[in-house]
Order: C-alpha cells, then sequence, then structure tokens
C-alpha cells in the first residue's frame, strides 16, 4: 500500500503542478479559472490520498465541502468574463459576431418555455 | 480514525483499493498534462470534465475501500454526485463564456457548424 | 390578501406538495451529509429543505415521464463504461507525445428539445463520448459540440450519431410513451421485441 500511496502522492503533485503552469500562463482568466477548478479537484484527491494511508475519516467533510465549493469559482468567473477587454483574446471574427446577432434576433416571444425562458435561454443580454 | 479487522478481505480490498488509487493519480496527471499541453480553451475544458472526474472517483472509491464505515461511504457518494453534477455545468458556463467573448479562434475548430443555418 | 386570510399557507403547502421530489432529494443529501441514519437527521432534514424549497422557489420542472429500470440501468450502465473510456482516451491524448488533436465544433438536433431530456442528454454527453456542450438552443433543441480530436472520432456523422443514440437511452429511460412515439422512437414493447430478436444490437453504437 504504502508504493500506491507514495506513487499517487508524486502523481497528484505533478498534476497540480500543471495545473499551477497552466495558472500562470493564461492566457484570459477563462484558462486561469479552469486551472484552478482543476487544482482543487487535485488537492481534494490530494487529501483523499492521505486518508487512504492513515484509514482515518475525519477529514472526509473537507472532501465535501471542497467538492460543493470548487466549481462555484470558475462558474462566477464565467458570468463576469465577458467584461474583460476585448484586446486579451483572440479578435472578433465572423462567426463570433454571427452568434452575437443571432442571439441578439431572437424575439422573446418566440423563446419557449414557461416564466425561466428569457434568463436560461438568451444569457448573452447579461454577459454582455 | 477507523479500526479495520485484518484478514483476506481487507486484503483483497487493500490491493483494489492500491488499483484504484494508481488508475485515479495517473488520470489526474493526465488531466494536469493536457492542461498545459493543449493549445486552445476548449480542448483543455476536456481534461478538467472527463478524466479529472474518474481520476476522483476512482480515487474516493480506493477511500471507501480502506474505511469501509457507511457514514464515510455515504459522504463520498455525495462528493462523487456533486462532482458529476457540477463539473459539465462548470465547462459549459466557461466554454460558452469563452466562445462568445472570442477567446476561442474559429480558425482552429474544423468543420465549425456553429453558426451554420439549422 | 385580506379577503383571503388562508391562501397563503395553502398555497404553500400545495408548493411543497408539487415539488416532493426536491424536498425528497434535499433531505437524502441532509442525511448523507451527516453520514447515518437516525430520525432526528431525517426530520431535520425534511425541515430545512421545506425552508429552502419555500425560500427559493424554483419553476416545476415538466417531466410527465415515467422511469423504466430496466432501461436507467442500461443508460447508467452504458455511462459508466463511456466515461471509463472517454476519460482515458483523454488523458491518453494528453500525455502520448506527438501533435496536439484537432478539435471541430459539431451541431447536433436532439429529437426531443424538452427541458428534462436535453439537461440530461447535454450533461451526459458533457462527460462521455469525447464531447462537450459549448451551446445549447432550447427554442429549437440543437446542441453544439466541441469535440476534441474529430479526426479519430470518425467525423461529425460519428458525434451527432453517438449523441441521438445516447438520447435515446436518456428517453427510453425516463420518456413516457407518448414522448417516445412523438420522438419516431418505436414504443417500449416493441422495442423489446425487436432487441431479443438482436441480441446487442439495441443499445449497440
Amino acid at each position: 500500500m504504502i508504493v500506491a500511496v507514495i506513487a499517487a502522492a508524486v502523481l497528484l503533485t505533478v498534476a497540480a503542478l500543471l495545473a499551477l503552469v497552466r495558472v500562470e500562463r493564461g492566457p484570459s482568466m477563462l484558462d486561469r479559472a479552469v486551472a484552478l477548478d482543476a487544482l482543487t479537484i487535485t488537492l481534494v484527491g490530494a487529501i483523499a490520498v492521505e486518508a487512504i494511508w492513515s484509514r482515518r475519516t475525519e477529514t472526509i467533510p473537507i472532501l465535501v465541502a471542497l467538492s460543493m465549493v470548487g466549481f462555484v469559482g470558475s462558474v462566477t468567473m464565467a458570468r463576469f468574463a465577458a467584461k474583460e477587454p476585448e484586446s486579451e483574446g483572440a479578435p472578433h471574427s465572423r462567426e463570433e459576431v454571427a452568434a452575437q446577432a443571432r442571439a441578439a434576433d431572437v424575439p422573446r416571444g418566440e423563446q419557449r418555455g414557461g416564466p425561466r425562458g428569457a434568463e436560461t435561454d438568451d444569457e448573452g443580454s447579461t454577459d454582455r | 480514525m477507523t479500526h479495520v479487522e485484518p484478514g483476506l478481505w481487507t486484503t483483497i480490498a487493500d490491493v483494489v483499493a492500491a488499483v484504484c488509487l494508481l488508475a485515479g493519480a495517473f488520470l489526474t496527471l493526465g488531466a494536469g498534462v493536457g492542461l498545459t499541453r493543449f493549445p486552445s480553451l476548449l480542448a483543455r475544458m476536456h481534461t478538467v470534465t472527463k478524466p479529472q472526474v474518474l481520476g476522483l472517483v476512482l480515487m474516493l472509491t480506493a477511500l471507501a475501500l480502506r474505511v469501509r464505515s457507511w457514514s464515510a461511504i455515504a459522504m463520498l457518494v455525495l462528493v462523487v454526485a456533486f462532482q458529476l453534477v457540477t463539473s459539465p455545468v462548470a465547462a459549459h458556463m466557461v466554454g460558452r463564456a469563452g466562445f462568445r467573448t472570442g477567446k476561442v479562434d474559429p480558425d482552429d475548430l474544423r468543420p465549425n457548424e456553429f453558426g451554420e443555418p439549422d | 390578501m385580506s379577503l383571503h386570510p388562508r391562501r397563503r399557507p395553502v398555497r404553500l403547502l400545495r408548493r411543497l406538495g408539487s415539488q416532493w421530489h426536491a424536498l425528497a432529494l434535499l433531505t437524502i443529501v441532509w442525511v448523507l451529509l451527516w453520514g447515518d441514519l437516525t430520525w432526528a437527521n431525517v426530520l431535520a432534514g425534511a425541515a430545512i429543505a421545506s425552508v429552502v424549497v419555500i425560500m427559493f422557489p424554483l419553476p416545476a420542472i415538466t417531466m410527465q415521464g415515467t422511469v423504466r429500470p430496466g432501461r436507467a440501468l442500461v443508460l447508467v450502465g452504458r455511462f459508466v463504461a463511456d466515461l471509463f473510456v472517454a476519460s482515458f482516451e483523454v488523458a491518453w491524448s494528453a500525455i502520448k507525445p506527438g501533435p496536439t488533436p484537432h478539435g471541430a465544433i459539431v451541431a447536433v438536433r436532439l429529437r426531443n428539445p424538452e427541458d428534462a431530456y436535453l439537461t440530461i442528454t447535454a450533461v451526459m454527453s458533457s462527460l462521455v463520448p469525447g464531447s462537450l456542450v459549448v451551446e445549447a438552443r432550447r427554442s429549437t433543441g440543437v446542441v453544439y459540440l466541441h469535440v476534441l480530436d474529430i479526426d479519430a472520432y470518425g467525423g461529425p456523422e460519428a458525434v451527432r450519431r453517438d449523441t441521438l443514440a445516447l438520447e435515446e437511452r436518456v428517453l427510453r429511460a425516463f420518456a413516457s410513451d407518448a414522448v417516445l412515439a412523438r420522438c419516431g422512437l418505436a414504443p417500449e414493447d416493441a422495442a423489446a421485441a425487436l432487441d431479443a430478436a438482436r441480441p446487442g444490437e439495441g443499445d449497440a453504437r
């Protein structure tokens, strides 16, 4: 067991370092959000490896809490990502402009569904 | 700290746990490598959804096999369920935001059927 | 309000009744969090779940489906198998030396654009067949999937085929016979007979 635990710890450490490399390199906030997400899950894995080694159950609530809140960061960043200056990413392309025009063109009345239709189908209005 | 009786079943469970642990750690490493190597945002999202989630699931399976107490397993089931539900949601949100704000180069995508008439 | 003094409690009770599955789910989560099944935990969980359902109301999900246990088992089993295959494929394509794979975006029009089934299919296809949902249009039921390695996958047609097969498994597990018929899928009895006649064909890719 000790061999497996050490090997897993090494693999997880390398994975965490690689995620940190991506956090440092960017290039956009979204890339960093994704990498931080991966780092959180790797951390959950590392805590699990320690618990596997010592057969302890006291740290399991930490796993629950981390896995519940881990995704909040990247979702929040995704919501506000559009507020970055445009120059940070690739320039606007034909498809991108077409997509925005399409999203803006859909009249509210045509959207299917009940009271949530306006918020779920057309989130672009809040992103921009 | 749980006390586990030594015996044949404990040995078998430990061996299975070790295999799960190594496979899970390998998948996590694969996710990390993909995160650094893949050239585009959307490609990197793939590594954070699939290998990362299954890697965590495997490591938590190993933990469940090691501690073997029902209350711990209940919480681990919860962790797995949250991961399976939240990670596609997070990936979708990030991918869509990146796509809409032009952080994805559309020329990299062949074919790119987005924006074509349905 | 003053004309109907008893209306509010009745409405609250009705909302609790109409969202009983949300209540049950939240109670189960609470019990799992505490890790043991006692009356105190169940009651506390039910109380907190009621507060959550009343304070943060969500629109009811329109899903007049049935659950077919056999088909649901097929769905889950296939999902786990696909999750393993997809995960090791992605991990391997990340680690193997050489040029990194070439991505693409494929539009797939699902048979049934109802919210519940669209959501389940989208979440499962994000986790499983080497794809990632970039956009989904509720109005038309079209999902736009990003595929990591389009050449290894076998082109856009293969993506469409696999996603529609996944949707069919979801529909067969949870949708009513009327929905199945509207989507052009054979009703459950005929499909079962077909499966029996051609073993393995029904769920193969």
